[in-house]
């Protein structure tokens, strides 16, 4: 043939619509222009407008036309009518759904509200939905972070008054050299990718710390390979080459954190240890300009990084003198953490001093005048360009919060945090401790809960205990197990539950969270707790009622189903009383709308709420006549106003809709940001935007938005006071007791300066039986359990072979198709295997939730995910195993609570290979229909 | 038995760089997305949510696990991942188009884009069998060889924004690991990118003349070459005590503060 061209339409009509939503395929939350043909969806591609994602979209954003079509869509409220886990459903309709929520939970909002657990899990409605919870009276209310990153978040807030991701980021125009710890792979992924990319380009280094070298570790310039739980021991030992090395920022140090804050250093005071305050309970340090003791923040004042007061024989030093003590012990020299940590000495000293060398002699200077809190004018900033990320890879350990403090910490001390090249904070954040509320408990039937759920406990005061000392919450949060459980502990929820400890409940609400299979430790033993009965026949957790928009595994275990909508059916906030999307330079909030109105008989669950919460006569969804306040979830998030002049959205406030921040509802408000795209920015004038915390300029702006009411200046606390208030407890000082076997632990654990200690996992099996690590991670194309009912994505990632290293891969003898039987102290699975080179030589992982019970997600039976797919879950316990002192300690981080699942610690033996993976649960009776056994997708025809 | 063009006026293509690909697979699901709604027929998927889920994809990224080799300086490197996208290279020795018994391959004058014309193509496969690379992938619904197009139907489409016409592609990579561009205007993003990070073509022993580049990985783990035997380690300074024990500690902390 010769060449020959046929004519082609190279301008072919793109769509007849775009509209502008938030994606909902994971919890980033970017901006999507949803494009429409004949009212159908025809494509997705990234909003370049949007702070976000600027354009950009994941593999998951991408595939979101294959969610909203997907076959495992729930279609109608279902009623059970088999035993709890058959499957076995009739279709009702909504009112016949919400008479029978409404019926069984009036009563128990009459005479014990406590009775009712509501647990939201992946919710981005929490602001919404704990209004509800409180206004139902409840104190048992908390979404997923327990299991999540708690100890990120929590360590964070109470350092510098925030931690990564949405509270924070690095600042990716200036930095130079960017370090980052175990990340999920979907967490703040496109701005991650978006960064590394962007300071790859200008020829930035990358330090990546995991011990598994995927995703972003790949692409890092340096891998540090890390053995699971030791990341704490490895920053200390940072921390310690670089004071040694007198690589920290002092004059940062002095200014803007509490180092030089003096400590009661009298043993025999009930005070021993807290700050040494003023009359007006300011702390207090010394002025180096006149050697006098003064309150922190006096205008003016030189604080004292070294002198010491002393006074009634007593000298009182000041916190850097304790963490030099502390951190200058060669039990963190790296020669004697680098076996733990699986890494060489001299790698440690070489991170230490690329870190020092870009800190201190690749500063940057920013030509911006600033004014700090002291009233000091400042003609310039200047940065140390070295910034940090990390999230659920150093936090879900029982050694999670003091990990996450070691490297927020780590981070001041270099002087890196909101300065040109660092860290920066994103609006709402910098927030103080003392800016949160603290947690409430307190209990009236039939009325509101005393004050928000969840909080920010500052001392043995704060925790949630019944007067007879037991716990307040189902969940234990805020006990002295957990003190500083900010985020609640969802994991223990039905355990607690079924064990009617601390007490019975009645009704168990949950929306978003798959407890019967990848969101729960101890999957099996969870499902047996569903389905438990006692001696008279009856469910021993009496009702369930679940929301989701999918046919999950959880559905299966419900009593009542209410479906919710896809993302692109319903309206939602992401909310500056939430967790916003504001960027490091600007404040910025979003909405969700009905892109596509929904072809089934579902409901927002959100609406759902504001309809079932007037049934219910809630205070905060009822008008005075007694009628509905809001007529869905749309009608509350223009019209609901949290103080004053503050609502669930920012932008376009105001009868004109011209106010930012502060003013009255405008109904028109949807309307507008619709117009806008979907979100809305205000951007942080130059000269307010780094130093957020100490900046008056931004305190200014950011009391004109209503992020504060007054300024509220502060300084970082290497030192955490409420942790050595705790201490102070159970060392015998005030009321509040903890119980005895507690003391020590707390006394040990809840340490005012970062420690390391090895995972509580090694104190409770026999680490020479299990001498291995195994972790999950997730992958940056899934999205927990929700992509493998997606067609496209699950083509993508339909298989989850467990990873061994080289050195167990060839000590085992194992082959390509071999399978292995893998056991922890707690149970056993059998599971197909792979090998992989690039891999810590003592951990083993898979990927997150790829397997799938048979019958969920509407996947046929004989779907990989469900044959060859499997979970660690059945490997990991919500109790550690018994030690012999005739207690069942949690598996869980003792400041926080949060889920220790990758303390886990296994033994991996070769094995013949079964039919499918072990252990295989027997089929769920699907609620939906089976999917197509083809697709040719093409909207337009 | 179809012939290539002697010469095209422009070479469009792509730069893909394996330093910054994370593998996250943004590009080969919008890729299907936009490509199963526009040129020709549906990408299609067989056994969508059963044992073997198996679809038409244009562009697909494959991982792959490298182990250096012990040099004196790295005795013990650590192996490391590379992930790796792989589409149409738009060759300009195009083997798939000359290989096509009905003219339905071919190679456009204007830009070098190597389409399919489905209406002539009788899905024999050959052109499949033709690609050194494994780029071609036949619809098992339609029958037809489906292929990237370099989203012609993006790259010029007067309905979109002028910002917006490039391959889907390189619109969603989070990472911007891939370029678009005239590698025929030595000016151009890709040309420049290609000679400055060193760009290669993908197996050029094929003699296939691949218009798309792949810039190499950095050298990567040079935080673990050892310090080379009576050479001043260039960090060592760094790591200088400044003080002996915590009590040292303090004394040098009161000369460093009144240096402030």
């Amino acid at each position: 043939m010769t060449h020959h061209q046929p004519k082609i339409d190279t301008s072919p009509k793109v769509s007849d619509e775009i509209r502008k939503t938030t994606c909902y395929m994971c919890a980033c939350r970017c901006g999507i222009n949803v494009h429409l043909k004949g009212g159908k969806v025809s494509y997705i591609e990234g909003n370049r407008d949007h702070p976000v994602n600027k354009g950009v979209l994941c593999a998951k954003g991408s595939a979101g036309i294959m969610q909203v079509n997907a076959p495992s869509r729930l279609r109608a409220p279902l009623k059970r009518v088999g035993p709890r886990g058959s499957g076995e459903y009739e279709e009702i309709s909504w009112d016949e759904a919400l008479e029978m929520a409404t019926d069984w939970l009036a009563p128990i909002r009459e005479k014990h509200p406590e009775k009712l657990a509501f647990f939201t899990g992946r919710d981005q409605s929490q602001s919404f939905t704990s209004l509800w919870a409180q206004s139902f009276g409840t104190p048992n209310y908390a979404a997923h972070g327990g299991f999540c990153s708690v100890n990120m978040a929590a360590a964070g807030i109470y350092t510098m008054g925030g931690a990564f991701w949405e509270f924070g980021q690095p600042d990716w125009d200036h930095t130079k050299l960017f370090m980052i710890f175990g990340v999920a792979e979907d967490h703040d992924s496109n701005p991650i990718k978006m960064g590394i990319g962007k300071i790859k380009a200008r020829g930035a280094k990358v330090i990546g710390v995991n011990p598994i070298r995927s995703g972003y570790n790949a692409v890092a310039d340096d891998w540090v390979g890390i053995t699971p739980g030791t990341d704490g021991l490895f920053i200390l030992s940072l921390v310690h080459v670089l004071i040694k090395s007198g690589k920290i920022d002092l004059d940062y140090l002095s200014r803007f954190t509490n180092a030089p804050v003096l400590l009661n250093g009298d043993e025999t005071s009930p005070e021993f240890g807290l700050f040494l305050r003023d009359d007006d309970g300011k702390p207090l340090v010394i002025d180096r300009n006149t050697g006098k003791l003064a309150a922190f923040d006096t205008p003016g004042i030189r604080p004292d990084l070294s002198a010491t007061h002393r006074a009634a024989g007593v000298t009182h030093r000041p916190v850097m003198h304790h963490m030099a003590e502390r951190y200058l012990d060669p039990q963190y020299a790296p020669e004697a953490v680098a076996e733990r940590c699986g890494i060489t000495p001299e790698k440690i000293h070489r991170i230490a001093a690329e870190i020092a060398r870009v800190a201190f002699d690749e500063a940057i200077t920013l030509d911006h005048e600033w004014t700090d809190f002291r009233g000091e004018k400042h003609a310039t900033m200047t940065g140390r360009p070295v910034s940090f990320h990390a999230m659920r890879g150093i936090s879900a350990h029982s050694n999670g919060f003091q990990t996450c403090r070691a490297l927020h910490v780590l981070q001041i001390l270099l002087g890196t945090v909101e300065v040109p090249g660092g860290f920066r904070f994103k609006p709402p954040y910098p927030k103080p401790v003392s800016a949160h509320p603290k947690p409430h408990c307190k209990v009236t039937p039939g009325a509101p809960l005393d004050g928000p759920h969840l909080g920010y406990a500052q001392g043995p005061d704060d925790l949630c205990l019944a007067e007879d000392g037991s716990a307040a919450r189902i969940d234990k949060a805020y006990t002295w197990e957990n003190p500083m459980s900010a985020h609640g502990l969802m994991h223990m929820v039905i355990s607690n539950a079924h064990a009617g400890d601390p007490y019975k409940i009645d009704t168990l609400f949950m929306y978003m969270a798959n407890m019967s299979w990848n969101s729960s430790m101890n999957t099996g033993g969870v499902i047996k707790m569903l389905t438990d009965k006692d001696e008279n026949g009856d469910y021993v957790i009496p009702r369930i009622i679940y929301s989701d928009a999918y046919s999950s595994e959880m559905v299966a275990y419900a009593d009542l189903i209410l479906p919710d909508t896809t993302y692109l059916e319903r309206h939602d906030c992401i909310s500056l009383l939430d967790r916003p999307i504001c960027e490091a330079d600007a404040a910025a909030d979003a909405i969700r709308w009905p892109v596509i109105e929904p072809d089934r008989d579902v409901r927002g669950f959100q609406s759902v709420l504001c309809d079932l919460g007037a049934r219910l006569g809630l205070p905060a969804f009822t008008n005075a006549d007694g009628g509905q306040k809001y007529a869905d979830y749309a009608d509350y998030i223009t019209s609901h106003e949290r103080r004053p002049g503050i609502g669930p959205l920012a932008g376009f406030r105001g009868a004109a809709g011209d106010e930012a921040g502060r003013g009255a509802p405008n109904p028109d408000q949807l309307d507008r940001y619709i117009e806008n795209g979907g979100f809305f920015v205000n951007h942080i004038p130059e000269g307010a935007n780094y130093y957020k915390p100490w900046n008056t300029a931004y305190q200014d702006w950011a009391v004109g938005m209503g992020i504060y009411d007054a300024p509220q200046p502060y300084i970082f606390d290497l030192y955490v006071e409420p942790l050595r208030k705790f201490q102070l407890a159970a060392e015998g000082h005030g009321e509040r007791q903890p119980p005895d076997h507690l003391r020590e632990r707390i006394k040990a654990t809840l340490d005012p300066l970062p420690i390391w200690y090895p995972p509580f996992e090694d104190d409770h099996v026999d680490t020479a039986e299990f001498p291995v690590h195994a972790l999950t991670q997730r992958p940056m194309a899934m999205y927990h359990s929700w992509g493998s009912q997606n067609a496209w994505l699950r083509q993508i990632h339909g298989h989850n072979p467990l990873y061994l290293p080289t050195k167990l891969w060839e000590k085992n003898g194992f082959a390509d198709g071999d399978w292995a039987r893998v056991t922890s102290a707690h149970g056993e699975i059998t599971v197909p295997v792979a090998h992989m080179a690039a891999l810590n030589e003592n951990t083993i992982w898979t990927w997150n939730a790829i397997g799938k019970r048979k019958g969920a997600w509407a996947l046929s039976e004989d779907a990989p995910e469900a044959t060859k797919g499997f979970l660690l879950n059945h490997l990991i316990h919500e109790l550690l195993p018994p030690k012999g002192d005739g207690l069942r300690w949690s598996n869980s981080d003792p400041v926080t609570g949060q889920a220790a699942w990758f303390d886990l610690r296994v033994k991996v033996e070769k094995t013949d290979a079964p039919t499918e993976s072990q252990p295989a649960m027997k089929p769920l009776k699907s609620p939906v229909p089976q999917g197509p056994d083809h697709l040719e997708w093409k909207v337009g025809k | 038995m179809t012939t290539l063009p002697e010469k095209t006026t422009r070479k469009l293509g792509l730069v893909i760089d394996l330093d910054t690909c994370v593998g996250c697979h943004a590009c080969v699901v919008s890729c299907k997305g936009w490509n199963t709604e526009n040129y020709g027929a549906a990408l299609s998927d067989q056994n969508p949510y059963g044992a073997d889920p198996s679809g038409t994809f244009l562009n697909r990224v494959h991982s792959y696990e490298v182990q250096p080799l012990a040099t004196s300086t790295m005795p013990h490197p650590a192996a490391q991942l590379v992930h790796f996208p792989k589409s149409c290279l738009h060759c300009e020795d195009a083997p798939c188009v000359t290989v096509c018994p009905t003219g339905a391959s071919y190679k456009r004058v204007e830009d070098g884009i190597v389409l399919v014309n489905e209406t002539d193509c009788i899905g024999c496969g050959l052109c499949a069998w033709a690609c050194p690379y494994g780029a071609r992938e036949l619809d098992a619904a339609e029958g037809v060889m489906k292929k990237c197009t370099l989203c012609v139907d993006r790259i010029y489409n007067e309905n979109l924004p002028e910002v917006d016409r490039e391959p889907a592609c390189v619109r969603t990579c989070p990472a911007g690991a891939r370029h678009f561009g005239d590698f025929a205007d030595p000016e151009s993003n890709v040309s420049k990118l290609t000679a400055e990070r060193g760009g290669m073509d993908l197996m050029p022993e094929q003699g296939t003349k691949p218009v798309n580049q792949y810039l190499p990985p950095r050298p990567k783990d040079q935080l673990d070459q050892p310090k080379p035997v009576g050479e001043i380690d260039i960090l060592a300074p760094f790591l200088a005590p400044v003080m002996d024990e915590p009590k040292g500690f303090l004394g040098w902390l009161d000369k460093a503060l009144e240096k402030i």
